[in-house]
């Protein structure tokens, strides 16, 4: 299966989605993190770790979201997201961790 | 040009200047504003020819007539205000044109575009004429449907983010039945595209009729959907002779459950593409625009509409994605008045930008965009000008580039994914596209075979854009 993008690409190392979550920052986009059981997949949503994290520039912060979020959801996929709230839209959305 | 409520009537024929030169006129906000390049007849003076044309294309005709002062004409001529050089060529010039609002029936660019473009465009005093600009009031664009759906609801609809989306035109255009034509689309999509478009020349042949092909066409489109978990589609073409046939096909591919159809917007023409747009809002199915016969309209630079009008006349009219050229392997200027439309196709608000051949600014008012698409002779060497040139908000097609590819489809659709994505990957840790291309391909086919085989196959081209492509000014 796969996950829309980067979906095609190697998993990314830890220094390489550091590389993505800056690129979210610097954009000026809020980062969230989703996450998703594999048996229970499907629709437009998954669930939400936390709020989005309005305003959050530490990429560091983010990162540690995400692994905060795989830690205590072993079994599920987890995604980072960019709102962006001035386009109304997701500026991107990757998985950084497969199940 | 007199004020006077009670003019009395004197029959003959006026110089057009006298009522349709008006160089101090101020526009309003509400105006529709044009601007042509007059190529006039020798011995038509400048002004006389701006004159004309703003008559002949607004409330005039050849000759006073008794019945012009049972209206207020003041309020209802256009008015030719401006005249500038085109710099180079001294035998044609740049007049703008102002038209009332009223002259126009509300969401009708079939309207707008009769008088404008209409009986104008024969007329004897002129030899050549080219409108090159039309500035749509926002009053005037918010009585208009524009696209169904638009970029950001069309990527909630289909997931896809961050990146431009990618698809294919199947081929060969012409002579295949429809269970092998869904045997294209189902490897094309499987193997990583997120859709397939039917050729422009296919509509209802006898070799492959349409029912048929949107059946096998879904099916392929399902599967695929199902073994990745994607969100995929196919533009299902619903060009038709009339319009009754255009809605049944449209209706068909919607219960089919398909999430895209096509319409060419020039053949067909404004009136069924503005339904078909409506329809498709109604509907929930967005709709793919293809631009055969824009060539005709558009490539002459003294003659013609220029593609930039045809461009606002399509996100009026209604449309998801629009045709827009591919920028990479073509002549020099093409890359910055590529940008201007693509701009005016996709932003809310467009500054006039002379470098780019706008001649006005264009408020959007609360309408949405549509994808630009480029398609036509790209393969993977193309992918990091194209999306250096065209961002995130683009559809990129690759018929050969696809197809071509010596393992098949899915293959071919694969490389093409890959190298979309690293140069997605590269392009947002600060890598330059255009110079580090080849470096970024080449480490992404160290992990795609497919990839690999790819740039085997194609040749490679320049990735130096360092020279800017310049608007030629004569030819703007």
């Amino acid at each position: 299966m796969k996950y829309e993008t980067f979906s095609y690409l190697p998993p990314m190392s830890a220094q390489q989605i550091r590389r993505q979550v800056e690129y979210i920052v610097a954009r000026g986009w809020n980062a969230a993190i989703e996450h998703a059981d594999p048996a229970h997949m499907g629709g437009s949503y998954w669930t939400m770790w936390k709020l989005p994290l309005f305003g959050e520039q530490s990429v560091q912060r983010i990162v540690a979201e995400a692994d905060a979020c795989r830690n205590a959801h072993p079994g599920h996929h987890v995604r980072v997201i960019g709102y962006d709230n001035a386009r109304q839209t997701l500026g991107t959305a990757f998985v950084v961790h497969h199940a | 040009m007199s004020k006077s409520k009670t003019a009395s009537y004197s029959a003959g024929v006026k110089a057009y200047r006298q009522a349709y030169w008006e160089p101090g006129y101020r526009a309003r906000d509400t105006d529709l504003l044009a601007c042509f390049k007059i190529t006039p007849q020798p011995g038509v003076e400048r002004e006389e020819a701006a004159a004309a044309v703003a008559a002949e294309s607004s409330t005039g005709t050849w000759t006073t007539v008794w019945t012009d002062l049972l209206t207020d004409l003041e309020h209802y001529k256009g008015r030719a205000y401006r005249i500038e050089d085109v710099p180079g060529d001294p035998s044609c010039f740049y007049a703008f044109v102002a038209y009332p609002i009223d002259l126009f029936e509300e969401g009708s660019v079939v309207n707008v575009f009769t008088s404008l473009v209409g009986n104008v465009f024969g007329f004897k005093a002129i030899r050549a004429l080219r409108l090159e600009d039309v500035r749509f009031p926002v009053a005037y664009v918010m009585t208009c449907g524009g696209p169904p759906h638009g970029i950001q609801v069309e990527r909630d609809k289909m997931d896809k983010y961050g990146r431009p989306l990618l698809g294919c035109t199947i081929k060969p255009k012409l002579g295949l039945s429809a269970k092998n034509y869904g045997r294209a689309v189902y490897e094309c999509l499987r193997g990583g595209l997120d859709f397939t478009k039917d050729d422009e020349n296919v509509n209802s042949q006898p070799f492959m009729r349409w029912r048929d092909r949107f059946g096998y066409v879904m099916e392929a489109v399902k599967k695929a959907e199902a073994e990745t978990g994607e969100k995929k589609g196919h533009y299902l073409n619903v060009t038709a002779p009339t319009p009754e046939e255009m809605y049944k096909r449209a209706e068909h591919a919607k219960r089919l459950g398909a999430p895209i159809i096509m319409h060419d917007y020039l053949t067909g023409g404004f009136c069924a593409n503005t339904g078909l747009a409506n329809w498709c809002r109604e509907n929930g199915v967005l709709l793919h625009i293809h631009r055969a016969m824009h060539a005709v309209i558009d490539r002459n630079p003294m003659h013609g509409i220029h593609f930039r009008v045809l461009t606002k006349a399509l996100r009026l009219s209604g449309g998801d994605h629009l045709h827009t050229g591919t920028v990479v392997g073509k002549l020099e200027g093409d890359r910055q008045a590529t940008l201007g439309w693509i701009d005016l196709l996709r932003e809310k608000y467009v500054k006039e930008d002379r470098s780019r051949g706008i001649f006005f600014d264009q408020d959007w008012g609360a309408m949405p965009g549509a994808f630009a698409v480029a398609s036509g002779g790209i393969h993977v060497w193309h992918m990091p000008a194209l999306l250096a040139i065209f961002g995130d908000d683009a559809v990129f097609q690759f018929g050969g580039g696809t197809l071509g590819h010596p393992w098949g489809n899915a293959a071919g659709a694969t490389a093409n994914r890959v190298a979309l994505e690293a140069c997605v990957q590269a392009r947002n840790e600060g890598r330059q596209l255009e110079r580090e291309g080849k470096d970024i391909l080449a480490a992404a086919a160290r992990h795609s075979p497919e990839l690999k085989a790819a740039m085997e196959t194609w040749k490679e081209i320049k990735f130096e854009f360092d020279v800017v492509d310049k608007l030629s000014a004569v030819n703007a």
